[in-house]
């Protein structure tokens, strides 16, 4: 079989947003940028799966800028198989993503697509279900762990109270949390390697989807600030503190 | 038109995450209804009754809907469809779920984890781990919400809400629960919790969490963690407090042995009062508390516990 991983290239994890002076949005100009690290987890898992057999191809997706190419390039040296490379340089939403998503799931017809379960960026959760609300797949979603067996997935979920184990027949969609794995490096033999895999690259046009954004987005300000308070000595003064602010009683 | 809140709930109760999500639903608009797909939800749908500034309370009660899956509750939210103009829910894992599902099928945007409504198409949410909050102004027709529970405050009870019985609908065959582990605790829940008390990698291992729980039930406390004390498997994932685990707001924080990762600030930053304990006095986690004490955790805890 074959799975699709969509993959979106992101402010790196370590770096703290700011935001810039205008409100216009966050600066993100000289930047550090990387793989959303939940799109990493997916690569990871999906090559897992091939290793253990079964899978034909691994397929990386990137909706993004001509620089997304470098976060394929990645997924590629991790051990995705090829790629596909939806270039523009617009804001792009979740409902649209998903709808590029799902019309290149008709044309390659994988039996599983895996993805981030959130971006770091805009943090929204949402591509993932609205791909298989769009194709009528099942999703499990929020995945700790994933087992491929006989036409169908077995997928446990990180839920609020806990753990949840949902079936689902293939195809299927599913996201990821952060202990399904832990991604690996590339070494630099596959990096080298990774550079002679396919990258095609199409526009949006190519799959008919209106990316026209829906939200408009007025202004982004900085939270309310939080600053370092005291220092207290011992746990005598830090009771005596906390009774003072009457959240102890 | 009217706003229909999806609810929360185990059938026997209705979690506190609705009662936040109906104060948000009531900034939108002041007719609020609220759904309670489930089965055996009785109890439930009884509770949501009485939730103040609610007027009609819809049920569903049908074996599909034991467990919340969202290729099942999505059916029934598209069938009611036409009566309503936004559809909200708790940003919980079901919330988070079973709307995006929704929202393709009605081909809108979705407006994720909003922690205020400035109007009724325009909202605030945070992004990049909340070190940003966005202003939007949704055009589409029919919103779909998620809720940031800390966002808004529970609403009270004392409502008295029609009850309508719906049909529930045929939802798909391909997906379907296999099994469950919850945890149980008799402590409070980490997103209604006054007080939390969290564990960062520096406890060390799962058994000296027991030095955090005993100040925690002195206090009557929730008990969160840091990623790194989950993944390090000191405590199971719901513990996990941050940008992807549980966001919190209790009166009273106090985080220990946790350094401060920009993700885990990011779920805990709206608490009333941040204490930190850390021997390490260059830990990030000092620059936001309102109180910090530098010392080995393994001489504070057992000093709180017996001083409590």
């Amino acid at each position: 079989m074959k799975i699709i991983v969509p993959v979106k290239r992101v402010i790196d994890f370590n770096v703290k947003a700011r935001v810039k002076a205008d409100g216009s949005g966050v600066e993100l100009q000289n930047v550090k940028m990387s793989m959303n690290p939940f799109d990493e987890i997916a690569v990871e898992e999906a090559i897992r799966l091939k290793e253990a057999g079964g899978v034909d191809e691994i397929i990386i997706v990137s909706i993004g800028p001509n620089q997304a190419q470098e976060t394929i390039r990645t997924a590629l040296a991790m051990g995705g198989d090829r790629g596909i490379l939806v270039e523009t340089g617009e804001t792009v939403e979740p409902i649209s993503v998903a709808k590029i998503i799902k019309a290149i799931v008709e044309e390659e017809k994988p039996e599983l697509v895996i993805l981030g379960k959130q971006a770091i960026d805009d943090d929204c959760n949402q591509t993932g279900q609205m791909l298989a609300a769009l194709l009528n797949w099942p999703q499990g979603t929020f995945a700790s762990e994933v087992k491929v067996a006989d036409g169908s997935v077995n997928v446990t979920r990180e839920i609020d109270g806990g753990l949840e184990t949902v079936k689902l027949t293939l195809p299927a969609v599913v996201t990821t949390d952060l202990r399904l794995n832990e991604p690996r490096y590339a070494s630099l033999p596959n990096i080298m390697k990774a550079k002679r895999k396919e990258i095609i690259t199409k526009s949006t046009d190519d799959y008919g989807v209106d990316i026209t954004p829906r939200l408009t987005q007025l202004k982004v300000e900085e939270p309310a600030k939080r600053t370092a308070g005291v220092k207290v000595e011992n746990v005598a003064e830090l009771l005596e503190k906390l009774k003072g602010e009457g959240v102890l009683s | 038109m009217s706003v229909l809140v999806l609810a929360e709930h185990d059938n026997a109760s209705l979690k506190d995450a609705t009662l936040n999500a109906v104060t948000a639903a009531l900034a939108i608009d002041s007719d609020v209804h609220v759904l309670v797909a489930g089965h055996n939800c009785g109890d439930a749908a009884a509770a949501a009754q009485a939730v103040d500034g609610v007027s009609k309370v819809l049920v569903s009660d049908a074996e599909q809907y034991a467990h919340p899956l969202a290729e099942a509750i999505t059916p029934l939210l598209l069938s009611l469809e036409a009566n309503y103009s936004a559809f909200v829910a708790p940003a919980t894992t079901t919330g988070k779920n079973v709307m995006p599902r929704l929202a393709a099928l009605l081909d809108v945007a979705q407006v994720s984890d909003i922690i205020s409504v400035e109007s009724p198409d325009t909202f605030k949410r945070p992004i990049y781990a909340g070190n940003a909050i966005q202003t939007v102004q949704s055009s589409d027709a029919k919103k779909v919400i998620t809720v940031r529970t800390t966002g808004f405050a529970p609403a009270g009870s004392g409502g008295s809400a029609e009850l309508v019985n719906v049909d529930a609908q045929a939802g798909s065959d391909n997906s379907s629960f296999v099994s469950a582990e919850l945890s149980k605790s008799d402590r409070p829940e980490l997103t209604s919790a006054k007080i939390i008390v969290s564990g960062g990698r520096g406890m060390g291992s799962g058994e000296n969490f027991a030095l955090i729980e005993a100040v925690a039930d002195k206090l009557g406390a929730g008990v969160g963690a840091s990623r790194a004390a989950v993944d390090a498997g000191f405590v199971p994932n719901d513990y996990q407090v941050g940008q992807t685990g549980k966001i919190v707001a209790p009166d009273l924080y106090i985080a220990v042995g946790i350094s401060g990762a920009i993700q885990h600030l990011a779920g805990m930053k709206d608490s009333k009062i941040i204490v930190a304990i850390n021997k390490d006095e260059d830990a990030p986690i000092f620059q936001i508390a309102d109180y910090g004490l530098v010392a080995d955790l393994f001489d504070v805890l057992p000093e709180l516990d017996k001083a409590l």
